[in-house]
């Protein structure tokens, strides 16, 4: 019983993948942030890296069918928590999104709501019995992921509650979601998306108008990309060297250290550098997708499938806004860009992969 | 792998809830989601490929341009001089201060508040709000810091017992590749006389009111004073939101400039307007006197001297110097509210003089047709005699009071007053051929009034022959100061026209003291001005050359006061 589940079991090439990607990211933070108020930032990734790697490991010791057993407990803890961000949380940029826990941390009740919907997904969709989905379970699945991305769209980020969606389409389309259904949330969708443009704030209006046309405004909202653009187009196909990036290095580049960490390493790393992420991306996908295959149960399955979509749209919003292909949110690339919770939050979620590696073995 | 271990069973306990294995179900959709995933990486790949190799050279050329920036060098304004040249208004470069928090310690606060005048608990307030922060983050100090604070700065920065500081300016530059020198503008040269002005200060220092010196010959403003005033220096950036606000609402209303914008009753002031029209239409000739037995009717209705028992037989001279009511009710009356109002045109009342300073305003020269235009009612006899006195309808400005009378005592010649030097001789605004003989009954009647038995022998400057003329007068609105509830708005304003010398004068110069009951306390702030202008003269004559001046030695002209 003891052997299957020794450290030896974890998923070595995705740990190393996560790894490259991490000290990749790290070597990037430092560059961007040479000579500005952030400058002890590298070493702070460096701390929460490790963190990332303690919480990961910690998350392979509970069997994640108990975990799974826990989902009501840990969905009500999540609803409480994001109705108390607003009450408490310290007004950042116009959002209420983190929580003071004093000492300088603080923490983003959002982030680990990831986890929670992935188990949520995954336990609602297990106990189904059929493999077709009812109208009644879509609704009520629908319903479950609703409320919390309700709360974080509030707090307002639209950017994170959005990438609840992804858990929950993953786990639709694998459920057995009919594609009558599926048709007509999308035609309900392109129905309501006029009507929703009401609710969206004017900064989230300004992005999506700056999306379509960047060049409408461009020393205020369509700045960011502009200047992203810029010097992604300026790295070229070798890069302009470490710390060597003008876009990065005089502050052309908008937060080069979070949201537009990819920016500053295509500009400094070239395209060739941009290729080696996006291929180890890849690779850390589909390391996962190997997992999710190789699970022992469908909760296991829908465990990796969450977590591998829920990175692949980080990855597509992220690295796509960088290059004006995607709205700007300010959705943080895994693994690479600076901040803890968003690092705390994938490792964990790496862990919940290794987790369910650990007992594929079922007999 | 299809064996179901029985405690996984549905109706197994609660916390291993009920779960299927068969996962191969979904390896069809595992795949398309892996197709998914590669068209999602081949798209991302080709928003790179498309800037960072198709249009590398476009976007390199973007960066470089982002490097080489040109910035414009904001040109130094010119500075503003008196006629002396003495500076009144400089430039100073300005800085902001950045306290590093790294080396901050608890017992640095109170002495970096006490150098950069701010109160202690503000700064503690400042740094408390930063506790909570990155010991990295900086904290902005003050934007911009006087020469002292900068001194201040300066002489501690770097020192054992205290924290860095970082002055810096706002621009954060590489390296420089080539600096096109700005032009600075040129100085401002003002007619102003920053001794008179200095004097003129002082002397309304705690009070409400104005002082005009102008010099009648050319037009010069040679002191401008208005008080209560502000600090202009609060306005240089942007002025705080309270300290407006405290101004704007202020009662007693600084940011009003009374020496152009006041529109007053002039009083007594007027009556040697009133002597003019009088002796130049001919209506009174030197022989002309009234018996003044403290009042008179007039029109049904009794008007007052100002002594009640009386001044006896009255000559224009006497009624000139001791500013006798009754004497001027009858000229009123002789002469008419038309003529009145043509010989007030033309000392300059009831128009704006044209002075090189905004917001002038143009008082109130009363006519029938003047009634007419604005009240559609015709003109009562009874309002000349106001009128006649320099009460009614009739109001004017500090300014046009002194061009008037300053035009008067030049002769009949009236410059137009400007505070901007220009070294061409000016065309006169308005010339008149007075007879001579009637200006100097007017200026005698006016000597009189400070040196000999007139109302304001406390005037009198030995070894000058000042002229001069007192008012007292109610203020034309004070509706609002009534509102206020305040006594003191009840008193009446004090007025002093004073100029010198008698002959071709140099020097005219109007006090005007709100509330201050009587005109012989304006008149010691004339006296005051034109004993200034005479005394610096008369240094000039002697050393013939420029003394210290009473402004630099209190230590007022510089830009940093």
């Amino acid at each position: 019983m003891a052997g299957y589940r020794s450290i030896r079991g974890l998923d070595w090439p995705l740990l190393a993948i996560a790894l490259i990607l991490c000290a990749l990211g790290i070597l990037q933070i430092y560059s961007a942030t040479l000579d500005t108020a952030w400058r002890a930032a590298w070493w702070k990734q460096s701390v929460y890296l490790c963190v990332g790697l303690l919480a990961m490991w910690i998350m392979t010791q509970v069997d994640y069918h108990t975990l799974l057993g826990q989902v009501p407990i840990l969905y009500g803890v999540s609803l409480v928590l994001l109705v108390i961000t607003p009450l408490v949380g310290r007004l950042v940029w116009g959002s209420k999104r983190w929580i003071p826990l004093g000492y300088g941390f603080k923490f983003q009740p959002s982030e680990f709501v990831k986890l929670v919907i992935v188990l949520l997904v995954a336990r609602y969709l297990t106990e189904l019995k059929s493999d077709r989905l009812e109208i009644r379970d879509l609704l009520k699945l629908g319903a479950l992921v609703g409320v919390p991305f309700a709360l974080v769209y509030a707090q307002p980020d639209l950017g994170t509650s959005l990438t609840y969606m992804p858990i929950l389409l993953i786990g639709l389309f694998l459920g057995g979601m009919r594609w009558q259904h599926a048709v007509a949330v999308l035609a309900l969708v392109a129905v309501l998306m006029p009507v929703g443009w009401f609710f969206l704030k004017d900064y989230q209006k300004a992005r999506l108008e700056t999306f379509i046309d960047p060049m409408k405004d461009p020393t205020g909202k369509g700045y960011q990309v502009i200047q992203s653009k810029i010097a992604v187009g300026a790295g070229g196909v070798w890069g302009r060297g470490v710390t060597h990036g003008s876009q990065t290095q005089l502050r052309f580049l908008p937060v080069a250290h979070t949201d537009f960490l990819v920016s500053a390493l295509a500009e400094e790393h070239g395209f060739v550098g941009i290729l080696v992420v996006l291929g180890l991306y890849f690779l850390l996908l589909m390391q996962i997708v190997q997992n999710a295959q190789a699970a022992p149960d469908r909760a296991g399955m829908f465990i990796c499938m969450g977590v591998c979509s829920l990175l692949l749209f980080h990855l597509l919003i992220n690295a796509g806004m960088a290059v004006g292909r995607m709205p700007v949110t300010g959705i943080p690339l895994p693994l690479m860009s600076y901040g803890g919770s968003s690092m705390l939050s994938v490792f964990m979620m790496l862990g919940l992969v290794n987790n369910v590696r650990l007992r594929r073995f079922v007999s | 792998m299809k064996h179901i271990p029985a405690e996984r069973q549905p109706d197994a306990s609660i916390s291993r809830p009920l779960l299927r294995d068969d996962t191969k179900f979904a390896a069809g959709k595992i795949a398309a989601f892996q197709y998914v995933a590669v068209g999602v990486f081949v798209y991302l790949a080709l928003g790179y490929w498309d800037l960072q190799v198709r249009n590398e050279e476009f976007y390199y050329g973007k960066a470089l341009q982002n490097q080489i920036k040109s910035l414009p060098i904001p040109a130094p304004r010119g500075r503003i001089v008196d006629r002396d040249g003495r500076v009144i208004v400089d430039n100073h470069s300005s800085y902001r201060l950045i306290l590093s928090r790294d080396t901050l310690r608890e017992e640095h606060l109170r002495p970096i508040a006490l150098g950069l005048n701010m109160e202690p608990s503000d700064l503690e307030a400042k740094v408390r709000r930063f506790r909570r922060q990155p010991s990295y983050l900086t904290i902005p100090l003050k934007e911009e810091l006087t020469a002292d604070e900068l001194t201040f700065v300066e002489a501690h920065k770097g020192g054992d017992n205290f924290p860095e500081m970082e002055l810096i300016s706002s621009m954060n530059t590489r390296d420089v590749l080539g600096i096109k020198a700005a032009q600075p503008g040129k100085d401002l040269k003002l007619t102003i006389d920053l001794d008179l002005q200095v004097v003129g200060e002082l002397a309304m220092q705690g009070r409400r009111g104005a002082v005009v010196a102008l010099d009648p010959r050319t037009g010069e403003v040679l002191a401008l004073v208005s008080t209560p005033a502000y600090d202009p220096n609060h306005f240089v950036g942007r002025i705080d939101t309270r300290e407006w606000s405290a101004l704007r609402d202020d009662p007693y209303k600084p940011l009003f400039n009374r020496a152009l914008q006041a529109q007053l009753s002039p009083g007594s002031t007027f009556k040697p307007i009133m002597a003019l029209a009088a002796l130049e239409s001919g209506a009174i000739d030197e022989n002309f006197t009234v018996n003044c037995p403290g009042g008179a009717n007039w029109y049904g209705r009794w008007f007052s001297c100002h002594k009640k028992s009386g001044h006896g037989a009255v000559s224009l001279k006497t009624a000139i110097a001791q500013s006798c009511d009754v004497f001027f009710y009858a000229v009123g009356n002789k002469l008419g509210i038309d003529k009145i109002a043509e010989y007030g045109g033309m000392a300059g009342l009831g128009r704006k003089t044209g002075i090189d300073l905004p917001g002038e305003k143009d008082g109130v020269l009363p006519s029938s047709k003047w009634k007419i235009r604005t009240q559609r009612e015709k003109w009562y006899a009874g309002e000349t005699i106001s009128v006649a006195v320099g009460q009614g309808a009739l109001t004017v400005t500090p300014l046009q009071l002194a061009h008037a009378i300053g035009g008067i005592a030049a002769g009949g010649v009236w410059m137009r007053p400007h505070v901007v030097r220009d070294e061409k001789a000016a065309e006169p605004l308005r010339k008149a051929n007075l007879d001579a003989e009637n200006v100097s009954k007017i200026t005698y009647g006016m000597y009189a009034v400070v040196n000999e038995w007139g109302t304001a022998a406390a005037a009198r400057i030995p070894g000058v022959e000042m002229c001069g003329k007192t008012g007292t007068a109610q203020l034309a609105s004070n509706d609002l100061l009534k509102s206020k509830n305040m006594g003191e708005a009840f008193k009446d304003n004090a007025w002093f026209v004073g100029f010198a010398p008698r002959q071709s004068a140099e020097i005219v110069v109007v006090a005007l003291f709100e509330n201050g009951e009587h005109g012989n306390l304006a008149a010691p702030i004339v006296r005051d001005v034109i004993k200034a202008y005479f005394d610096k003269k008369a240094r000039l004559n002697k050393l013939q050359q420029p003394a210290p001046s009473l402004a630099s030695n209190l230590g007022l002209s510089g830009p940093d006061r």
